[in-house]
């Protein structure tokens, strides 16, 4: 009783401090009772329906950790698969309240499109993979071949820059979405098909011959995945950048979905303390009650296991964490301080 | 004694019979023997692999690929997946309201088309204003303890069978009032009538979809969300529209000018006239159209699989995705283009079948 | 009784205006204008309202800004560096591409099957009427979908190429020698055109001749002499300046020549066959609607069976065909955008595909999609006003 009076009352003065003029998406997020989050509508590790219809992977845990700061309950979230296409407008027009989709954070889609990247989940790169008998060891070698690309990515444009900038000559065939530009490469309509390394793995995993295709080692640009939010809601652009902020934290404090309450009820390290909602009215601002962060945990884990679960040595994927590890162990995951 | 009738004698042997059939039909002069025989080759050269393929050394049954050994089609395929192709992702246990409002609306539309059955205006009525809403609340739920599921869990057959029948139940009325617009004597509302239906006729239904998925959301207020297949079925339904309009105003057209003149010389308004002389007469006559636009419309459904939706098509195409089905997408598409077939064939049929009824007053020929 | 009379109809009183039929139309129209600009109104305002506030970018100013995109078929000039204004341009014109060839060949496939459907040839007849049966209800799409994912992956791979003719089949394409001009083919192109206008005007002179004296003169033989020999025999004279480019394995792919890509023979099949399934339709009901005793009338004039054919049957079942043909012609056109499914650089798939993807200017590129569409069939509709009218039985 006490914690619904309170946390109307934050929300009632995060509303009120604010200032804007229409009711934040947090608000209506509450009043729903549900997150509505875009997700793919099928990229192993990242979202994938069971054939029960439960959403999992990476992209998936970033909404589940979100609806449970905001609601207390991370299966209260409303699943919408998006074709690349409708991602941005779904966004934008509110149809969703947050994007996780596999998306790049650049500047284009930053300042023109009418929306916020909230952070990166997941540091990508796009790479080629070529059948084994084709011969060919570096992208350099590939002058003069036919490249399969899903149509309306950065992968396409990236593509186009890599090959004029070295001075090759290629071909690109655009498909509507991923698997079938996979499909295509598969059944030889191209030498080379080009994507997120991350999606090409799992992509490959699905070909008739899996060993017969083998990924070249170039890495050809940066493409910082992460999730985003409308423009102009700062209070909600918050929540959703910090509860991811929040994930990376955990694993960094080292606390997990298994010692969560352990360490909750007996840790002395007042990082861990704040975290789990310790120091009481640190979370004011951010228009939740102070156990926030302690439920993302608790109910979805820290980036670490959901790494290992989707993507990682848990999954059927297996990838190395590599850049993705923690600042402090080689990576680049560096989350700001709750504080 | 000459006049005495003589027997009749058989008709010559190379008229009738098998063999008189052959050389009316197929060998009647030398070019056409040379072209019955070259033809007749070419149905063997392709159609045997075919037939072979597909029934000969084709494997029906099992569980696995593993089944599928003997070079022919693996219809395990498609036996193994069938309840997804039919549901989507619907709850296994909640397709019962599938199949219910299924067969409701086909005993409804039976009750419509059988000959001599009672209170057939009742029955319309019903399917068109009332069944709607049950059927919404059967599929989507939410109401009466049903389980609430979301459009997006909606596919396979199902989802295409929602779709052609929403257009065409939704784009009914409004044909008729563009239709009857379109025929008014009002400049404006004539002018209004015509820019809608060519300009809805002029694009790709494909277009259409692209706009309802992505520019819809920016036309509405702000608090105003519409889902997928919502947007999707406004898309289709306004793009529906136009044809069905057309198909309405050929309808109106066929009436005689007299049934028009009859109607005002007893004084009737301009909507007594409309409901209870001419669109009942109209109507009738344009069965056979709104079958044909029906059925183009069914085949159109497919290409909601562009925005993202998973009619049959989709759905089957994703299955043929899945790693432990690699290689069998000549299966996939032939089972679908078999369902789509015995849809649009079976229709097709019953509107040449009308047609032919519909012409059998004065000035049928034949 | 005259107090009743007057009563039921009072002759000084004005009719009530909402029971005038003028004016009644006249409120109702202006009050449907004042609807349906209500309604335009707020969906521009909320439009407007949106992009604003959601920070979308607006304007035509993104046709100038450079692409960046590679596409792998172009009939005009076009690289990475050039502008989304450009990617409109190559688009459209594949679209026109395919379109322009699945008329040619449908209208050629329907026109065989529709009068085949009516041969006299018992099993001629039955396989037209399943082809046609068959191709018209199964969706085009899944049409497309076949040709492309499960027929032409079945072809080789470039090292593997089918070769005939200096030609190169696999699963890339077809590589074919293509023709390169030469200086002096100009000439060749200004003896066609020649041909041409020599044509145009014997065949004036041919008809006048034959209203006047009965002579009838081989126009046609006449016409294909001027307009295909009288270019060739220049070509020849000039020294045959043309040469052809013939396609090389270099690296992964053929070189040089002229390459047809999978994915437009694919979305060429399918929408020649689908389409040619109504032309057939089309045509079958244009010659049965010439009536019987046109032919008897013909046959009793001692037509011999060709000119019967050439000079009252067709004239008189081209009447009947060419509208639904025209619309045949259309819907192909406008069918080409599904072009999308199979990775054919179309108007849809670069324009209102990447393109769209690229700016995110949904509104301005749907837009100016649907303007070309909408163009098309305004054009056609003229051409048919045009033609109808042309074509009209002047009767008694």
């Amino acid at each position: 009783m006490f914690n619904k009076k309170l946390l109307t009352a934050a929300a009632v003065s995060a509303a009120l401090a604010s200032s804007a003029s229409f009711a934040g998406t947090l608000d209506s997020v509450k009043e729903r009772g549900s997150l509505q989050c875009g997700v793919s509508s099928g990229v192993p590790g990242y979202s994938v329906p069971d054939d029960k219809g439960t959403w999992t992977g990476l992209d998936v845990d970033v909404c589940r950790a979100i609806a449970a700061a905001v609601l207390g309950d991370a299966t209260k979230v409303k699943y919408i698969p998006l074709t690349a296409k409708e991602r941005f407008t779904a966004l934008s027009s509110g149809e969703i309240d947050v994007l996780s989709r596999t998306t790049t954070w650049t500047l284009t889609r930053d300042s023109q499109l009418g929306i916020n990247f909230a952070g990166v989940n997941y540091y990508d790169g796009q790479g080629f993979l070529v059948k084994k008998d084709l011969g060919v060891s570096s992208v350099k070698e590939l002058d003069g071949a036919t490249i399969c690309i899903q149509s309306g990515t950065t992968t396409e444009l990236n593509t186009a820059d890599y090959f004029n900038a070295n001075g090759l000559a290629h071909t690109p065939v655009t498909f509507d979405t991923n698997d079938q530009a996979a499909t295509a490469f598969d059944t030889g309509r191209c030498d080379a098909f080009t994507t997120d390394l991350s999606q090409a793995f799992a992509l490959r995993s699905r070909m008739g011959d899996p060993s017969s295709v083998v990924a070249l080692p170039e890495v050809i640009s940066k493409e910082p995945l992460g999730p985003s939010v409308k423009q102009a809601d700062d209070q909600w652009f918050n929540m959703v950048k910090w509860s991811l902020n929040a994930m990376i934290n955990a694993e960094e404090l080292g606390i997990t979905s298994e010692n969560v309450d352990d360490l909750k009820a007996n840790s002395k390290n007042p990082s861990i303390q704040r975290l789990l909602g310790g120091s009481e009215g640190l979370s004011k601002g951010l228009g939740v009650d102070d156990d926030w962060a302690y439920r993302i945990v608790k109910q979805v884990g820290n980036y670490g296991e959901s790494f290992d679960r989707n993507l990682g040595a848990g999954s059927a994927l297996g990838i190395d964490r590599g850049i993705n590890a923690l600042w402090n162990q080689g990576g680049f995951l560096y989350a700001p301080p709750i504080r | 004694m000459i006049n005495e009738q003589q027997p009749t004698l058989p008709a010559p042997a190379s008229t009738i019979g098998l063999v008189g059939w052959l050389r009316t039909n197929l060998f009647n002069t030398p070019m056409n023997s040379i072209a019955t025989i070259v033809m007749l080759y070419l149905c063997y050269l392709w159609l045997t692999p075919i037939f072979d393929w597909v029934f000969i050394s084709a494997d029906w049954a099992g569980t696995t690929r593993e089944s599928c050994t003997s070079g022919g089609a693996c219809w395990v395929f498609i036996t193994q997946r069938i309840d997804q192709f039919m549901y989507g992702f619907y709850p296994a246990d909640e397709t019962w309201r599938l199949n219910v409002t299924f067969f409701a609306f086909v005993a409804l539309i039976a009750w419509l088309i059988w000959p001599n059955l009672p209170k057939k205006g009742l029955v319309a009525a019903f399917t068109l204003l009332i069944f709607p809403f049950i059927a919404f609340v059967l599929l989507s739920g939410g109401y009466f303890g049903l389980e609430h599921v979301e459009t997006h869990k909606w596919g396979g057959l199902s989802l295409t069978l929602v779709l052609a029948v929403v257009g065409i139940v939704a784009a009914l009325p409004l044909g008729i009032l563009l239709a009857l617009g379109r025929r008014s004597e009002m400049p404006i509302v004539r002018a209004m009538s015509v820019a809608y239906i060519e300009i809805w006729r002029g694009v790709p239904l494909i277009t259409v979809l692209f706009m309802a998925s992505v520019m819809l959301p920016l036309f509405l207020p702000e608090d105003m969300h519409f889902d997928k297949l919502l947007r999707a079925l406004i898309g289709i339904t306004m793009f529906q529209t136009a044809y069905m309009a057309e198909v309405i105003r050929g309808g109106l057209q066929a009436i005689p000018k007299g049934q028009y003149e009859a109607a005002d010389a007893l004084g009737l308004g301009y909507w007594q006239k409309m409901v209870m002389i001419i669109l009942p007469q109209a109507l009738k006559l344009m069965i056979p159209g709104v079958v044909n636009t029906f059925i183009a419309l069914f085949k159109d459904t497919s290409l909601v699989l562009i925005i993202g939706l998973f009619d049959l098509l989709a759905i089957v195409q994703a299955a043929q995705n899945d790693p432990k089905w690699i290689g069998y997408a000549t299966e996939g598409y032939v089972f679908v283009a078999f369902v789509f077939w015995i849809f649009c064939f079976g229709m097709s049929r019953y509107s040449q079948h009308l047609e032919k009824m519909l012409h059998t007053g004065h000035g049928s020929r034949a | 009784m005259p107090t009743d009379l007057s009563r039921s109809a009072p002759p000084g009183e004005k009719t009530r205006f909402w029971n005038d039929p003028a004016k009644r139309a006249l409120l109702f129209q202006v009050l449907l204008i004042g609807a349906i600009l209500l309604f335009a109104g707020t969906l521009i305002s909320n439009t407007l309202n949106n992009l604003e506030q959601r920070g979308i970018t607006t304007g035509f100013d993104f046709l100038s800004q450079k692409a960046g995109f590679g596409i792998p078929l172009t009939l005009i000039e076009y690289n990475e560096a050039s502008t989304y204004g450009a990617t409109f341009w190559v688009g459209l014109l594949n679209t026109l591409l395919v379109s322009v060839l699945g008329i040619i060949a449908a209208t050629f496939l329907g026109f065989v099957m529709g009068v085949a459907r009516l041969s006299d040839n018992w099993l001629i007849a039955k396989l037209s009427s399943v082809y046609i049966e068959i191709f018209r209800n199964i969706p085009l799409l899944l049409q497309i979908f076949f040709w492309y994912f499960a027929v032409l992956r079945t072809l080789p791979s470039p090292r593997q190429s089918i070769e005939f003719m200096s030609s190169f089949l696999n699963i890339r394409g077809l590589s074919m020698p293509a023709p390169v001009a030469e200086s002096g083919f100009n000439l060749v192109i200004g003896a066609f055109v020649i041909g041409i206008v020599l044509t145009f005007v014997m065949s004036r002179w041919a008809h006048k001749r034959q209203d006047q004296t009965g002579q009838i003169f081989p126009m046609f033989w006449a016409g294909l002499g001027l307009i295909i020999g009288l270019p060739l025999v220049i070509f020849m004279l000039a020294g045959m300046p043309m040469h052809l480019d013939y396609p090389v394995l270099k690296g992964f792919n053929f070189r040089g020549g002229m390459t047809l890509i999978p994915e437009l023979v694919a979305l060429w099949l399918a929408l020649t066959i689908y389409t040619a399934a109504f032309i057939a339709e089309t045509v079958r009901a244009g010659i049965l609607a010439v009536p019987k005793g046109q032919l008897e009338a013909a046959f009793a004039l001692g037509l011999p069976k060709v000119r019967t054919l050439r000079l009252i049957v067709i004239p008189q079942a081209m009447r009947v065909i060419i509208p639904p043909l025209t619309s045949q012609y259309l819907n192909l056109a406008k069918n080409s955008s599904l072009a999308a499914a199979v990775a054919y650089p179309d108007l849809v798939a670069v324009f209102a595909g990447t393109t769209l993807n690229q700016t995110g200017q949904a509104v301005e590129i749907m837009s100016m999609t649907m303007a070309v569409y909408l163009t098309m069939s305004i054009l056609t509709s003229v051409f048919m006003n045009w033609y109808n009218k042309r074509m009209s039985l002047i009767e008694r």
